[in-house]
């Protein structure tokens, strides 16, 4: 079937009709995703109140309550996971970039790059191994640990190719007035690579705000306010998807409510990473 | 003196506070990479008295019973088989053709927002996804597709039987639209980098718009367009919360794409904090450390197809 042996009125409605293919999978994906955002705005913005994020959860059968202490265990383990997650994930960055090639560092890239491919619910299993098993009890350090190991290839990376951006010549006139490479890399190489590395963070930190999988046998869950690490903790991710599959219709709303918080802190990070990611670029045109 | 040789004589420690610096960062990688690694012994451990009790026929018995302490993953290897697979499926076509539209059809004040709009739903978290489909796609499915997929296709076993709205065809629709944007997003940059040269030559010959997309820019795409759809696999194997919630959770291997099963991460998150034996936990690790290792098949093969066409472009 050349393209000759065709006829060219044939030929263009064809292609318009794979263009408009093409134009309906596109609105297609984008259309389908927005209408289950919709859903959740719709069925979530009744049910959100000043009640739904201060308030601790009612037992079955009283109306009313929240999830304040999920909101509140979510940030304290964020707060921890990304406690432990910057400095290790910068470091190793540090490394790659600094050390570029050979063996080792092919192989500690490789190694971030098998770590962000594994479910989350692995790394749950691990988290579990390593601080619930021996512990004796679920913990929110447990969660912390999980949420810590999925940031980490994010920021691995980035970090690393944040520091290689850095023009030689920057680490160069440093290190040419004097400077010890401690200090270059301090002072210098790292406040010019820092909007990139700001922005893998808040995407590294969006990225676990709704993981909910490694949670239930790590945080596992609270009714109180709890703000010990060492003590299972209330998550809103997890209280969600426990309010989603209890029969009850009051849960069921809070539930949605639930999302809807969720998706909007992701959106907010991701969108804070996307600006961040802009002034990025301008600095290094600039 | 190349860059590299350059950079090292550079890099190079001398004063006490560079030696405490390069003992910090090293320090820093090492933990990294025994995390990793630790990951992968400590399931291993974990699984340990599963593997010696079961052997690997763990791989292909289908008793999965508590009870008696019989294990095996079959059933769960094939939900999650088939589930990824109507996922996948879904998920490449309309994921292809989207990223075609954004890249090559589409002006830059449609593509730009599109992309950027696709791109942010891949962050919408998994339990929102299991939520709707809980509530909104699972009715839908018993009420509305189900029964027209059996009015046309009945005659199949694929889609015959009962209709319970959760199964493996909801959460198969659900895995496509969670991995859609992964799809669209990798494959809009692979072919965006498909050099300009190539699609002038085609329109200079007489090549349609779609005929150049169709017979030039996704067959020189083709192989950085599958390493997007194995790495969105790999995304769908391991999902486990969105599919736990709409797959009806039950061990058993049925025909019908209508009727419940099971993956190995929604089994994982459905029973692992009621397992009450040491054996039970045991082959739940296990099943844990089969998801590991495919995924890490899964995204190598994902990572070198993906590399190969951005190397040669």
């Amino acid at each position: 079937m050349s393209l000759q042996s065709r006829r060219l009125p044939y030929r263009r409605a064809y292609a318009s009709l794979g263009t408009a293919l093409a134009l309906f999978c596109a609105i297609l994906a984008a259309g389908a995703l927005l209408a289950i955002l919709g859903y959740v705005v719709v069925q979530g913005v009744g049910a959100i109140n000043w009640d739904f994020l201060t308030q601790l959860p009612h037992p079955v059968g009283i109306p009313g309550g929240g999830v304040g202490n999920g909101i509140l265990g979510t940030l304290i383990i964020l707060a921890i996971a990304t406690a432990m997650a910057v400095p290790i994930g910068l470091l190793t960055g540090i490394y790659l970039a600094l050390f570029g090639r050979g063996t080792v560092p092919e192989a500690l890239r490789f190694l971030s790059d098998v770590l962000s491919g594994v479910p989350s619910i692995a790394i749950g299993l691990f988290a579990y191994a390593v601080l619930v098993a021996p512990l004796k009890h679920f913990s929110g350090f447990s969660a912390s640990f999980a949420f810590m190991m999925l940031m980490l290839p994010l920021l691995v990376r980035t970090s690393e190719q944040a520091i290689r951006s850095v023009p030689q010549a920057v680490r160069e006139g440093a290190l040419a007035l004097g400077m010890s490479n401690f200090r270059a890399t301090v002072r210098i190489v790292l406040p010019t690579a820092r909007p990139a590395i700001i922005t893998a963070l808040l995407l590294a930190i969006a990225r676990v705000t709704g993981e909910t999988a490694p949670l239930l046998f790590t945080a596992f869950g609270s009714q109180y306010w709890e703000t010990n690490p060492n003590n299972p903790m209330a998550v809103l991710a997890l209280q969600v998807f426990n309010y989603a599959i209890s029969p009850y219709p009051n849960w069921q709303s809070q539930a949605w409510a639930g999302a809807l918080l969720l998706v909007l802190a992701v959106f907010v990070l991701s969108l804070g990473a996307r600006l961040m990611l802009r002034r990025a670029m301008r600095g290094l045109e600039a | 003196m190349t860059e590299q040789s350059r950079f090292r004589r550079v890099t190079r420690f001398v004063s006490p506070a560079d030696r405490g610096f390069a003992a910090l960062v090293y320090g820093g990688s090492i933990l990294f990479a025994l995390l990793i690694v630790g990951l992968f012994v400590e399931l291993v451990l974990g699984s340990w008295p599963s593997i010696a009790a079961f052997g690997p026929s763990f791989l292909w018995k289908s008793a999965w019973d508590p009870i008696t302490s019989k294990f095996g993953a079959l059933p769960m290897i094939y939900g999650t088989v088939v589930t990824s697979f109507i996922g996948i499926v879904l998920a490449a076509f309309v994921g292809i053709m989207a990223a075609l539209f954004l890249a090559d059809f589409a002006p830059r004040w449609i593509s730009a927002p599109l992309s950027f709009l696709i791109e942010l739903l891949a962050a919408v978290p998994s339990v929102v996804y299991g939520l709707w489909g809980l509530f909104v796609l699972a009715p839908f499915v018993r009420t509305a597709i189900g029964p027209a997929l059996q009015k046309i296709l009945g005659w199949l076993p694929l889609f015959s039987g009962p209709i319970y709205g959760v199964g493996l065809l909801t959460a198969g629709i659900i895995l496509a639209l969670m991995i859609v944007p992964t799809v669209t997003a990798i494959s809009r940059d692979v072919i965006a980098a498909i050099p300009r040269d190539l699609r002038e030559a085609s329109m200079a010959v007489g090549g349609t718009r779609w005929e150049t997309a169709t017979r030039v820019v996704l067959p020189a795409a083709r192989i950085g367009i599958f390493g997007a759809c194995v790495l969105a696999l790999g995304r769908a194997l391991g999902e486990t919360i969105a599919v736990t919630m709409v797959i009806g959770n039950r061990p058993e291997i049925s025909a019908s794409l209508f009727a419940p099963s099971y993956t190995l991460a929604s089994v994982i998150a459905n029973e692992f904090t009621e397992a009450t034996t040491s054996i039970y936990i045991s082959a739940l690790i296990e099943l844990g450390l089969i998801l590991f290792l495919v995924s890490i098949v899964v995204n190598a093969l994902a990572r070198l197809m993906i590399w190969s066409v951005r190397g040669s472009t």
